[in-house]
């Protein structure tokens, strides 16, 4: 009846596990509780779990990110305290346990922390900066969403029903082989990436459609903001890439469930292969999350030094390049594995001449900030700690990448100090800056800067201080995912990096309180003008938060920054621009299509991993119901007014106006006074 | 010239971080690890030509043109020039150039299959769960998480493993490379210092993959031939039988050796005549085989 699924699978002798998924559940629970006690149920359900609006999606994506960060970096701190207790001692997690640990952190880090982060400012801000009104396919926006937070959940479920994988991130065959993992911990982790990777890969086809096909009359490409360009080439990867993910882990599906020897030891399974498919999507994996981090410097670095960004053109020449070149690399990841002077040489170089273009980036930020007029906003001291931080982890990168120093450094903490130092310094402290730019454009106020610069303060220092000792470790030859060790001389290091953890746990709860603080005094920090940043593209146009429709009328676009040359004219001639003419607008209708089919797709999963085959078909049913109910709907749109058009704009350019003839005030003292 | 400064910076930061212990990568006992070291702090210092200088005027940019700083000039359309781009570009194209040379003469010079002698001494190394097997194909012994060899010989390793991936390291050496069930990968290693030095797995390879530790001996040559002629008479045979309990998961808790090992085993493991490892017995969490003991 149930499969595999026994009361066995609540792991009751791991206190540990158990204890932590008690935790979870519990603040689950009183969250759900007091969502219901307050009534909140039918306006989140209404506005959010079946908003089709790309706004409303992107920040749901960064919201499940943040909570999936807490997550991950609650496993990297019992990491960190396990392998400071760990020398010559059993520490207190037993092999099995934290093995799923490292395996979960890394999973989750890379598929519901920085992917969901960087999508959600993608969904967020591209079409706001292309001047549109919502992506292609809005209802495939929300399903994508939905399909990610299925993955999560069953990731998250792994926890309290059974465990899982034990293999590291990547799940290697063929220790990930039925063979050599019997467990449900793969399926676990095979199926949350499945549903999840497909998600994705509608959410990239969906991005890069709109890209391609929706941009704001005039808007050509050699005018899109460069985190147009950067979505654009990260999208593209994904349409590339995550297809050769899903079909090698159906591969390794198809192995464990259906007894197929794609990957096995014996009968003509070759595991090296699934090492090349795995990485022929993950470098380009790295690069869909690094370019979008890039666009989103680009756009505070600008903003904040008050001037377009230098070299543009270089700037999109470069960002095309790493998106073709990204493909030829994958090797890089197995130099050791003994294919030969040749093939290792010209990937080695390969890999290394990335480093041209993304070094290219580096200067065109710093000649951004030359001869600028810099604002130390929390979004900006999150660029400049990136630039300092990312040039470094370019640095080991590029060591990493001559196939001799590799030789020796493979696998090693090196390489793991290498990956979170352009992982967290580069990915994440560029979602962490887009969130700090666009929030205020998101909610219509102002995050609370003092506790932000603080969090940026203890993330940055915190950084170094876990990941430098690392660099070092690696270099006395001690290798990743070690339960215990027993070389004294690592210990030291071992325990400067588990301060360092200390350090970016408090930077963490300084972002939670600043949370916290911003929304309490929310109605003291409101931005009328919905331009808080004095912007240059078009986001920055509409009223914060941008009503549903994003723009009343299509902004026309007449030059690149076409925020900044509207804002100049309208100060010129002391007017704002003369009220259009107002039409009805048609947006698509809210669904619970996402959230359905992704509450099937988690049935499916489930039973799945559990053997359940009734309630798989139950699940796929289920699923396809779904979408033909979807497809059969008969009213896809509802239309507002041209009135009620006309009121939500009218307001905004109330405000506008009243903002202009202040600046004017200001500007014509400042003349008088010079 | 610059890069030798630059490169005897490194060495001294590097040496200064880890507190002058020579127990790392850059203090290699043979050939190969030394010249992947100097490989590694060249490729450091021709970076941080332009590294350093990169991540200085970031700062100093940052700071100079900070808002309120009226001496900084204001230049609000000033986003373009040719040759600042020209150079932009060429600069960190020229140090890949450099580096691209490194590498590409490094990926051959260095690589692990590539003879280091016509006649080095020849040793089949196996990775099981949780354990090294060591078998000196010459001299038909074999020896279980030790590694014996004589100081400044070249040393040919064949590597497979019978059962998941691992990799075979021993950090003072040099050169990791996998071991992979159904083949065998080549690495050639020479130890010039005698001693005794940790060698580990530095590819995940399960729950008891802290385990796959060992220690490398280097001996001067009568001591190594002494340590042969003591496997030679102690410990059991390697055979069929033997091998196959070594399948099982486990991890021993001392090293020991076989007097003598079936001709032609390790081919029958690369060949896949003989069974791989067996896994575990159950899928539950807690393996049933813990490793045997803590050292
Ligand atoms: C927030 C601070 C973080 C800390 C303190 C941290 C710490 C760690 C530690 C201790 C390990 C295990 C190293 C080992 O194998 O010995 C690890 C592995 C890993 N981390 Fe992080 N991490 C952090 C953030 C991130 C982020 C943001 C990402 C990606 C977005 C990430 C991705 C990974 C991956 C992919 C692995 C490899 C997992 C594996 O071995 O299979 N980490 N991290
Ligand atoms: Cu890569």
């Amino acid at each position: 009846m149930f499969g595999k699924l026994t009361w066995q699978a609540i792991p009751f002798d791991e206190p540990i596990a158990l204890g932590a998924a008690a935790l979870i559940g519990l603040v689950l629970c009183a969250v759900l509780v007091w969502v219901i006690v307050k009534g909140y149920v039918p306006y989140l359900w209404r506005e959010w779990i079946t908003s089709v609006d790309h706004k409303r999606i992107g920040v749901m994506y960064c919201v499940l990110a943040m909570i999936m960060l807490l997550r991950g970096f609650i496993d990297a701190l019992m990491m960190r305290s396990q392998q400071a207790l760990a020398l010559h001692a059993p520490g207190y997690l037993p092999p099995e346990h934290y093995d799923q640990i490292f395996s979960a952190h890394g999973t989750i880090m890379i598929f519901f922390v920085a992917m969901p982060f960087v999508i959600g400012l993608m969904n967020f801000a591209v079409p706001l900066q292309l001047g549109v009104r919502d992506v292609a396919f809005p209802t495939l926006n929300s399903v994508s969403f939905w399909l990610t937070a299925a993955g999560s959940f069953l990731v998250t479920l792994s926890l309290v029903v059974g465990e899982f994988a034990r293999t590291g991130w990547l799940a290697y065959p063929p220790l990930s082989e039925l063979t050599y993992s019997p467990g449900v911990g793969v399926d676990y982790y095979l199926w949350a990436l499945e549903i999840s990777g497909i998600g994705t890969l509608m959410a990239g086809i969906n991005m890069a459609t709109t890209i391609l096909k929706m941009r704001a009359p005039g808007l050509s490409y050699t005018r899109m903001p460069v985190f147009c360009w950067t979505s654009l080439a990260s999208n593209l990867l994904i349409i590339a890439a995550f297809p050769i993910l899903t079909a090698v882990l159906s591969m390794l599906l198809l192995d464990r469930y259906c007894g197929f020897h794609f990957f096995t030891n014996d009968a003509g399974g070759n595991p090296m292969m699934f090492v090349n498919l795995i990485w022929a999507w993950g470098h380009p994996e790295v690069y869909i999350l690094i370019l979008p981090a890039f666009g989103v410097f680009s756009e505070v670095i600008s903003t904040f030094s008050g001037k377009p960004l230098f070299g543009y053109r270089s700037m999109v020449a470069a960002t095309m390049v790493i998106c073709i070149l990204s493909f030829m690399v994958w090797l890089h990841h197995f130099f050791t594995m003994g294919a030969g002077g040749d093939v290792n040489g010209v990937f080695g170089i390969m890999s290394m001449v990335i480093a041209v273009p993304t070094g290219v980036k580096v200067f065109n930020w710093l000649f951004t900030m030359y001869g600028g007029r810099i604002r130390f906003t929390s979004a900006m001291l999150w660029s400049v700690g990136f630039m300092v931080t990312f040039v470094i982890g370019g640095m080991s990168g590029v060591l990493l990448a001559v196939p001799p120093a590799d030789f020796a450094l493979h696998n090693s903490l090196f390489l793991v100090a290498h990956f979170h130092n352009v992982i967290i310094g580069g990915v994440l402290f560029g979602a962490l800056a887009g969130t700090a730019y666009w929030f205020p454009k998101a909610f219509g106020f102002t995050l609370d800067e003092r506790l932000g610069k603080a969090a940026f303060w203890f993330w940055l220092v915190g950084f170094y201080v876990a990941f430098m000792p690392l660099y070092v470790l690696g270099l006395m030859g001690m290798t990743r995912r070690m339960q215990h060790y027993d070389q004294p001389e690592w210990r030291p290091w071992l325990l400067i990096a588990a301060a360092g953890v200390l350090l970016i746990l408090t930077g963490i709860a300084l972002q939670v309180a600043q949370l916290f603080v911003s929304i309490r005094t929310r109605n003291q920090r409101r931005d009328p003008t919905g331009d808080p940043w004095d912007g240059r593209t078009l986001e920055w146009t509409t009223a914060s938060p941008p009503p549903v429709f994003n723009f009343a009328i299509y902004p026309d676009v007449t030059g690149a920054e076409p925020y900044s040359g509207m804002k100049e004219r309208a100060l010129e001639s002391m007017q704002p621009a003369q009220e259009p003419k107002y039409e009805a607008i048609a947006i698509p209708r809210n669904t619970p299509t996402g959230f359905v089919t992704a509450f099937f797709a988690v049935v499916t999963g489930f039973a799945m991993i559990w053997h359940i085959w009734w309630l798989v078909t139950i699940g796929l049913i289920g699923a396809y119901a779904t979408f033909v109910a979807f497809a059969w709907r008969d009213v896809g749109e509802t239309e507002i007014p041209a009135e009620e058009v006309a009121r939500i704009d009218r307001a905004t350019r109330e405000v506008r106006a009243a903002a202009l003839r202040r600046t004017h005030a200001r500007q014509h003292e400042q003349g008088q006074s010079a | 010239m610059i890069i030798s400064v630059l490169r005897s910076m490194v060495i001294l930061t590097v040496l200064a971080s880890l507190g002058g212990c020579g127990e790392t990568v850059l203090s290699p006992i043979g050939p190969i690890g030394a010249a992947e070291r100097t490989i590694l702090l060249d490729s450091v210092a021709i970076m941080l030509a332009i590294v350093v200088p990169t991540i200085v005027a970031t700062l100093a940019f940052a700071w100079w043109f900070r808002h309120g700083n009226s001496r900084a000039r204001y230049r609000p359309r000033w986003a373009y020039s040719g040759e600042l781009e020209l150079l932009m570009w060429s600069v960190p194209a020229l140090v890949i150039l450099f580096l691209g040379g490194i590498a590409w003469i490094g990926s051959h010079d260095l690589d692990p299959a590539k003879p280091l002698h016509p006649k080095p001494l020849q040793i089949e190394v196996v990775s099981l769960d949780w354990k090294w097997l060591f078998i000196y194909p010459g001299q038909q012994v074999a020896s279980i998480n030790r590694m014996v060899v004589p100081a400044g010989v070249p040393l040919h390793l064949r590597v497979t493993s019978a059962s998941v991936m691992n990799v075979f390291f021993v950090p003072r050496l040099g050169s990791e490379i996998y071991s992979m069930s159904g083949m065998a990968t080549q690495l050639n290693l020479q130890a010039d210092e005698p001693g005794t030095y940790p060698g580990l797995s530095a590819n995940f390879s399960g729950d008891g993959f802290p385990y796959m530790r060992f220690n490398f001996e280097a001996l001067p040559a009568p001591q190594f031939d002494a340590w042969i002629t003591a496997a030679r008479s102690t410990g059991g045979v390697l055979d069929d039988a033997a091998y196959r309990g070594l399948l099982r998961q486990s991890a021993p808790l001392h090293p020991y050796t076989y007097r003598s090992v079936q001709p032609g085993l390790f081919d029958r493991i690369v060949t896949l005549q003989l069974p791989r490892g067996e896994g575990p017995r159950s899928g539950r969490p807690s393996p049933d085989i813990k490793p045997i003991a803590v050292h």
